[in-house]
């Protein structure tokens, strides 16, 4: 057989309860193989679902529909052969380098001898040489990942799982970690057949992935596949990167209802009142509004552009972004990312005026906002316990966005003075201290 | 070349170095001692035998082993109990239902109060032996120690980090593996801390629990407890002081072996680096010691060789969080909730019962007057406390050099068992002719008074240095800097040490209410004394209606008035939230 499957996921779906017993779809049949010797990104915003199938994946979650296929096996149960890096390392703190690395093989009961040979030949391989006897509290951030990729490889896994593995490093150390990764992969000093990989940087799957995954939320599905076939290694600067950046970027801002994607959309879709809010502070959003005033962009840029300017991956970068386009603030589309109307008049406006057309913005385009200003017109004493907008909102959100919602939604409504919030009372009200 | 870093310990030919020695005649003696302590303890005995104690200082240092030995068995037990059921109820809902809540109530039954009962059933247990009084003790000491230990390994195994649980997954432990390699340790730092406060808190109970009288009869294990309680009948004041004096030297001596090194060697279970890491000259010759590190080394082989042995046997309990309930269909659930809430239910009115068959409502009136009094002591006491330790705490603790000697201290003052001072109390009351009902009640809190001031301590050096310059930059002082920052700052602290102090003033109030000095004998009013009264003369339905009713106003201060300042610590007070 030519390229056996590694992995093999078949009408794949994952659902959580709601309040009130509702079923909310976090993964919707998702059909998806990974083949051998090949390296895959899974890119997404927060909330789309791709760590959800990379643990499903993993066998540490389980489907609620649907079946993970690991060679031909059903996965119920994470899989020998299968190991994962982690985002926040997962290192054992109380061991040494050399016991953290060693204690995968310690539980496959690999005896002594052996153990440590392949431990500190693991050590050798990614860099940590001399670093055997530190405590990982000793370590720098990209040391400690660098530990757990060792720890990941000694067990010389068929398939390497990483969630957003390079994500709480900065540029430069996510940078020497991640060449020194893909140089073993590339040279084959490693016995792992394939790699999965969930990130939110788009240039790093574009730099290391053969196949970039597009996942798009509510609920979760695969919005597109790119096939990256340029020669490794890759260097940013190759127009075909950029290209390939750009396409990502393209693919994740324009509506998959659009007909073709040269055209522009239509009106917009109009948002539920349930529409899951981006964690998006006002700080930032006008901060973005001003970095977009910047002469050297003149209320329009390429969304790549914008992110290298601001040195933000998308995890940062399209909260914000969606922010500005669900309050009208910006077009958003084809990768592109333009001020408007209100936005050029916020920018030129002064700190009351802003508030004022903030506050436009919000009552005529955020539904959930008009619906509470309207709720608390019409309660006597204009106070309302924002325990039964929550109950409304987890009926439809999850309950850790649900109380993300409502905690942006407070945020944009104060700075517009549109209602205020008793953080000790838990109330909302018209009242103005 | 980095392989030979890892087999130095297997020189073993070299000539022991004078570490070698020092640790192991430390260690031996250690071992001796205790061997003898534990031995003592099956001489036969039936109720009634007189036991023989000399004020003598020189059967001291051995009362003294006598009285160690029961704490550590104790220790032990709490151990075991803690891995065992504080484990259960964090992976298993089911038992966290009623392991939890149970452990809760048992944390405010007052254990001296129910003493008399553990004598009485041990004695029947072990007839004719010195074992059965022996047991009570180490019983009361077990249940002076146990709770907050298992509460707290219970909240460590809940909140390990979710990345970590699945590691474990991927790499495939073993359940054994699991719990030893990865849970254990992340809760040790927590547990060594709690464990610390445990044995401070039970060297009040093991001097009270040697002396006690059960049905008119006195029992007195041979121990410092019943040493003091010897001297106080004969009046004696210099014996008084030799026990002072030896209790100083132990609990030191405990301090310095055992403490010290157990913290400043956790540090290492921390996951970030720590400023606070403690040294321990003990510790020091331990790990410089080869014999010892060689020793250490075979002991930790042996462990974890057994650990594959043990994983052979499945434990379901042990091996995933909510599959273990999800296991069994709801309405066995359901039958099994019914039948404890209704064995729960049966038991209460049982109890009601029993007590008022032989007592009346004027009875149970009389207690609830007497509960509140000794209510209002503890209210006071606690106040009175606060407003000298709260000042003085937050300056030692936002004075490096200060703080750097008094935080030990404190934790030394804790551990001393104040009933060892009540003798002096007594002496000034009746030379100065003092009331009784008032200057009785400062025993209460003698002890636990120390428990606000290092949290108030440990509270005010975690204020962050900018805050302080700020206040100054903006000349926020005196009063104004009390009431807007520096009280506010140590809130959480400062309530979690109240907490503690109130629950121990309780608990004493059992022993400070009634104090002798010869045959001169004070009693003040207050439900301890109730209890203490009724426990002499082995009556009951009184112990069971006072301990219960202590029980409820413990339970319904800590959920009336201690959990909702607790959850106001954890969020209006909390300074890592905004400064971070």
């Amino acid at each position: 057989m030519i390229n056996p499957a590694i992995i093999q996921t078949v009408k794949l779906s994952k659902t959580y309860k709601g309040q009130g017993g509702k079923e909310l779809l976090a993964l919707d049949n998702i059909d998806f193989t990974i083949q051998e010797n090949e390296l895959v990104a899974l890119v997404g915003r927060s909330g789309s679902g791709k760590s959800t199938l990379l643990r499903m994946i993993a066998g540490l979650i389980s489907p609620s529909r649907g079946e993970v296929f690991y060679r031909g096996q059903a996965v119920h149960a994470p899989q020998k052969g299968v190991s994962m890096v982690f985002q926040s390392f997962a290192l054992l703190p109380w061991l040494t380098v050399l016991q953290n690395v060693e204690l995968g093989l310690e539980a496959q009961h690999v005896k002594k001898h052996e153990r440590r040979l392949r431990a500190l030949a693991a050590i050798d391989m990614i860099g940590l040489d001399g670093f055997e006897s530190a405590y990982p509290k000793e370590l720098s951030g990209g040391m400690r990942q660098r530990v757990g990729i060792a720890r990941a490889l000694v067990v010389n896994p068929d398939l390497l799982l990483m969630d957003e593995p390079f994500s709480a490093l900065d540029v430069l150390t996510a940078e020497s970690v991640r060449n020194d990764l893909m140089a073993l992969w590339n040279k084959g000093r490693i016995q792992t057949k394939a790699i999965l990989l969930v990130t939110h940087n788009i240039a790093e799957a574009a730099l290391m992935a053969d196949r970039i995954v597009i996942v798009s939320p509510n609920p979760g599905h695969f919005r597109a596949i790119l096939h990256a076939n340029i020669p490794r290694p890759r260097s940013l600067h190759d127009p075909r990167v950029q290209k390939l950046i750009d396409d990502v970027y393209t693919l994740m801002t324009t509506s998959e209802v659009a007909v073709s994607p040269h055209e522009p959309e239509k009106a917009e879709e109009k948002l539920t009142l349930f529409y899951r809010i981006p964690e998006a502070g006002v700080n930032e959003l006008t901060g973005l509004l001003d970095a977009l005033a910047n002469p050297e962009l003149s209320g329009q840029c390429d969304l790549p552009k914008l992110a290298d300017y601001l040195s933000f991956d998308i995890g940062e970068l399209f909260p914000l972004t969606e922010g500005l386009k669900i309050l009208h603030f910006a077009l958003v589309s084809q990768g592109d990312i333009e001020l408007s109307l209100a936005g050029k008049a916020f920018i030129q406006a002064d700190i009351l005026s802003r508030k004022q057309i903030f506050r436009r913005q919000l009552i005529t385009h955020i539904p959930l906002a008009a619906h509470i200003y309207q709720l608390l017109s019409e309660t006597d004493g204009h106070r309302l316990s924002e325990g039964i907008i929550l109950g409304h909102l987890k009926e439809h959100l999850a309950e850790d966005e649900a109380e993300s919602v409502l905690t942006v939604l407070i945020d944009w409504a104060r700075y517009a003075e549109l209602f205020a919030y008793d953080y000790d009372a838990g109330v909302l009200s018209l009242e103005n201290p | 070349m980095t392989k030979a870093l890892y087999h130095s310990s297997a020189v073993l030919g070299k000539p022991l170095t004078v570490w070698d020695l020092a640790a192991l005649l430390l260690v031996l003696t250690a071992l001796f001692a205790l061997g003898w302590g534990a031995t003592e303890m099956a001489t036969p005995y039936s109720l009634g035998d007189p036991i023989h104690i000399t004020l003598s200082p020189l059967e001291l240092p051995a009362y003294a082993i006598r009285t160690i030995t029961r704490m550590l068995i104790a220790m032990v037990c709490s151990l075991l109990f803690t891995f065992v059921f504080a484990t259960w109820a964090a992976k298993s809902r089911e038992a966290e239902r009623i392991i939890i809540p149970f452990i809760d109530i048992m944390q405010s039954v007052p254990v001296l109060g129910v003493l008399s009962i553990i004598v009485v059933g041990c004695i029947k247990l072990f007839p004719g032996s010195l074992l059965g009084p022996e047991l009570a003790a180490i019983i009361a000491i077990f249940t002076a120690q146990v709770w907050n230990m298992a509460l707290s390994f219970y909240q460590s195994l809940k909140t390990v980090p979710n990345e970590l649980h699945e590691l474990g997954d991927m790499l495939h432990l073993s359940p054994m593996q699991r719990f030893w390699r990865v849970e254990v340790p992340f809760a040790f730092p927590s547990l060594i801390w709690n464990i610390m406060i445990s044995m401070s808190a039970s060297w009040f109970f093991v001097v009270a629990s040697e002396a006690i009288s059960v049905n008119n009869q006195n029992i007195s294990l041979p121990g410092i407890g019943s040493y003091i309680a010897l001297a106080i009948d004969e009046a004696n004041v210099l014996a008084c002081v030799y026990a002072i004096l030896a209790m100083l030297f132990v609990i030191l001596i405990y301090d310095q072996l055992l403490f010290r090194p157990m913290i400043s060697w956790s540090a290492r279970f921390r996951a970030e680096e720590d400023d606070t890491e403690s040294q321990s000259w003990f510790l020091n010759i331990l790990q410089r010691a080869r014999i010892i590190r060689k020793l250490a080394a075979v002991t930790r082989r042996f462990f974890l060789n057994l650990i594959p042995l043990f994983s052979r046997f499945s434990m379901p309990a042990l091996s995933i969080n909510q599959k273990f309930s999800a296991k069994y269909s709801h309405t066995a659930i359901m039958l099994w909730r019914t039948f404890y809430y209704g064995f729960l239910a049966y038991w209460a009115i049982y109890a009601a019962r029993y007590v008022m068959e032989s007592l009346n409502y004027a009875e149970v009136a009389h207690v609830l007057w007497l509960a509140s009094i000794t209510f209002i002591k503890v209210l006071i006491l606690i106040l009175l406390c606060s407003v000298i330790w709260v000042p003085i705490g937050v300056k030692i603790g936002l004075s490096p050099r200060a703080r750097k000697w008094a935080q030990p201290a404190c934790q030394f003052l804790a551990a001393f068992p104040a009933n060892l001072f009540f003798p002096l109390f007594v002496i000034a009351i009746l030379k100065f002719h003092l009331s009784v009902n008032v200057f009785t009640s400062p025993l209460m809190i003698l002890g636990t008074q120390w428990y606000i001031l290092f949290n108030v301590i440990a509270g005010a050096r975690q204020i962050p240095h900018e805050l302080l310059l700020a206040c100054d930059n903006f000349g926020v002082t005196s009063w104004l800097r009390w009431k807007k920052f520096l009280l506010p700052a140590i809130f959480p602290y400062y309530v979690t040490g109240a907490l503690t102090a109130a629950g121990g003033c309780w608990n004493a109030s059992i022993i400070a209410d009634i104090v002798q000095w010869g045959d001169v004998k004070l009693t003040a009013v207050g439900l301890g004394g109730y209890i203490a009264e009724y426990t002499a003369t082995g009556d009951f339905p009184r112990i069971a209606l006072g301990i219960g009713v202590m029980c409820l106003f413990v339970n319904l201060l800590t959920h009336f008035v201690w959990a909702p300042l607790y959850k106001m610590a954890g969020t209006r007070f909390k300074l890592d939230d905004v400064n971070d």
